[in-house]
């Protein structure tokens, strides 16, 4: 059996959930190959040709693949899929956009999301936002799967493989790229960092939002998140929005302020290691999945606990 | 221009789901349903598009059991104009639902397919990127802001860090995501009006697809839940604690 990881880059270097979507494909198959689609996308290639037990690199590169235009990515993928049984890629936005049309050309079901691996042909996936978990198990002779990839370890470094050019496939519909805006924060993104701070309806509004959670966020390093009762309120943007009908996250660190802790919020956040919930209300729910609770108003918590995180050298 | 939206019929999301002690799956026995909110935001979009005047006629489109009748009164009771349920009691995978969709789209030529990024209760996010790749159309997935001409959509969309514009030709699939709109309530007289519009109802197996599923459901589990930790006193006593637990 050989597996095909497709990388999550930006050209210069490789994305954390392409090692962990190897670790995944190992789970599958020795025999893993990781194809970097791209456009100047070499030194990621040889970042990918450096993890540890990978086979070969594979490099594909165009302007459409720079823009990341999933027509593109499906017609390199697609001819490929010869050679291999199982493709496996990290299910980010940009993963998430491309994935589906490959299995529909292969003319299979995408196994969507897995958190692991029980054998070749059987995954586990949650389903409702996390509230269950399916164990599926699929009769395709080619199996394509997208990995979520806070369930699985990174591969760490160690290999040489060798990088080999690949034919990269043309785009057959009216598409053409206009522009990005990607933004330039400090911050990490919300879906992959490792500590998350989010804000919820006590804040208040929007000024108070970004005078409280911001900072917190900022010296932890972390990335921002809301409630949706904070996004409908009009407090943070929609894209902070953690929950079943926003993203899902599972960071190491979950830090909830003045989040009452509703099911459409829990489902986005619960599989974080660790969850501190700050909440004056001592019986709000947030505190039946926090493995640290402070009963207290953040606003005077949270100017606490940043003077604590300084005293700690943070 | 002639709008088709795929709705889907499931749990309503301030419900939990629950998992059914035999494993055999969520139970959806006595649970509020509603219309997937993704699809909702859907509907919105086409219909502000046809009070824009851009669009001539929002057809909504269901494929499911016979309750899911009620979805579609729903999406007709936002402004679509004509419903189209396509009945069957098996639970289909995304590919197949796609393949279902296509054999509508040959029926209807809508000139633009607006549809919801992802089922809540499957969350696959697969089957407008399985639509379009089938019937070799544009895609234009996690939309947050569309820009319709005549054979044109301009799209604006949500990617992991940012946004990216692209520009499809028509016709071509585009899925919504949370930002796009926030849907409006149905109106009471709207919801009495929503009763008398044409709502046609078929056998989705009378499309001639093959329905076979790929995939084998062996069990639905609930994940391991989460006990409750400890109360801290203060924030100094929180950050010994995170220190100890190795996340600082």
């Amino acid at each position: 059996m050989a597996v095909l990881v497709i990388a999550d880059h930006d050209n210069a270097s490789l994305k954390d959930s392409t090692n962990k979507t190897i670790t995944a494909a190992l789970a599958l198959s020795g025999d893993v190959d990781v194809l970097v689609a791209g456009k100047d996308a070499k030194a990621a290639a040889d970042a990918a040709a450096k993890v540890a037990g990978v086979r070969k690199v594979l490099l594909a590169e165009s302007d459409e693949l720079g823009q990341g235009l999933a027509e593109a990515v499906e017609a390199t993928v697609v001819p490929l899929m010869g050679g291999y049984d199982a493709v496996l890629t990290p299910a980010t936005s940009q993963g998430k956009n491309f994935s589906p049309r490959i299995a529909a050309k292969l003319d299979v079901a995408q196994i969507s999301e897995i958190v692991e691996v029980v054998s070749n042909d059987t995954f586990v996936r949650p389903i409702y936002a996390g509230n269950a978990l399916e164990t599926v198990q699929s009769s395709d002779g080619k199996k394509v799967i997208t990995v979520r990839a806070t369930a699985f370890k990174a591969a760490g470094e160690g290999g040489s493989a060798s990088v080999e050019n690949v034919a990269a496939g043309a785009v057959s519909t009216k598409v053409k790229f206009v522009d990005q805006q990607l933004v330039k924060s400090a911050r990490p993104e919300l879906a992959g960092a490792k500590i998350v701070v989010s804000g919820g309806r006590a804040m208040g509004s929007a000024e108070e939002f970004q005078k409280v959670i911001e900072p917190l966020a900022d010296k932890l390093g972390a990335a921002v998140g809301a409630s949706r009762a904070a996004v409908d309120a009009g407090y943070a943007p929609n894209d902070y929005q953690v929950g079943q009908t926003g993203k899902v996250v599972a960071p190491e660190l979950y830090i909830a302020v003045g989040i009452s802790g509703a099911i459409q919020h829990l489902a986005g956040m619960k599989d974080s290691k660790v969850i501190v919930a700050i909440n004056k209300d001592g019986d709000a729910p947030i505190f039946q999945v926090a493995d640290f609770g402070l009963v207290a108003d953040y606003k005077t918590a949270v100017p606490e606990l940043m003077d604590a995180l300084t005293a700690a050298g943070k | 221009m002639k709008v088709l939206v795929p709705v889907k019929r499931v749990i309503d999301s301030n419900v939990k789901a629950r998992v059914k002690s035999d494993q055999s799956g969520v139970d959806l026995a006595n649970v509020k349903m509603s219309i997937n909110p993704f699809c909702e935001i859907a509907v919105e979009e086409a219909v502000r598009l046809k009070e824009k005047g851009t669009a001539s006629e929002v057809v909504v489109i269901s494929i499911g059991p016979a309750q899911a009748q009620e979805t579609l009164r729903q999406a007709l009771a936002m402004g679509a104009d004509r419903a189209v349920l396509l009945q069957t009691d098996q639970d289909l995978e995304p590919l197949e639902v796609a393949k279902v969709l296509k054999a509508a789209i040959a029926e209807e030529n809508p000139n633009v397919v607006i549809m919801g990024k992802q089922a809540i209760d499957g969350d696959n996010n697969a089957t407008g990127q399985m639509l379009a790749a089938i019937l070799d159309w544009p895609q234009a997935t996690f939309a947050s802001a569309i820009e319709l001409s005549a054979d044109t959509a301009k799209v604006t969309r949500e990617v992991d860090g940012g946004l990216q514009t692209i520009e499809v030709g028509l016709p071509a699939i585009i899925t919504a995501d949370l930002r796009l709109n926030e849907p409006r309530y149905a109106s009471l007289p709207n919801i009495m009006k929503a009763k008398k519009k044409p709502l046609d109802v078929k056998e989705a197996a009378s499309l001639g697809v093959d329905l076979k599923p790929h995939l084998k459901v062996l069990k639905v589990t609930e994940p391991a839940k989460r006990s409750a930790g400890i109360k801290v006193e203060t924030a100094g006593d929180l950050v010994a604690n995170l220190k100890t637990a190795g996340v600082l």
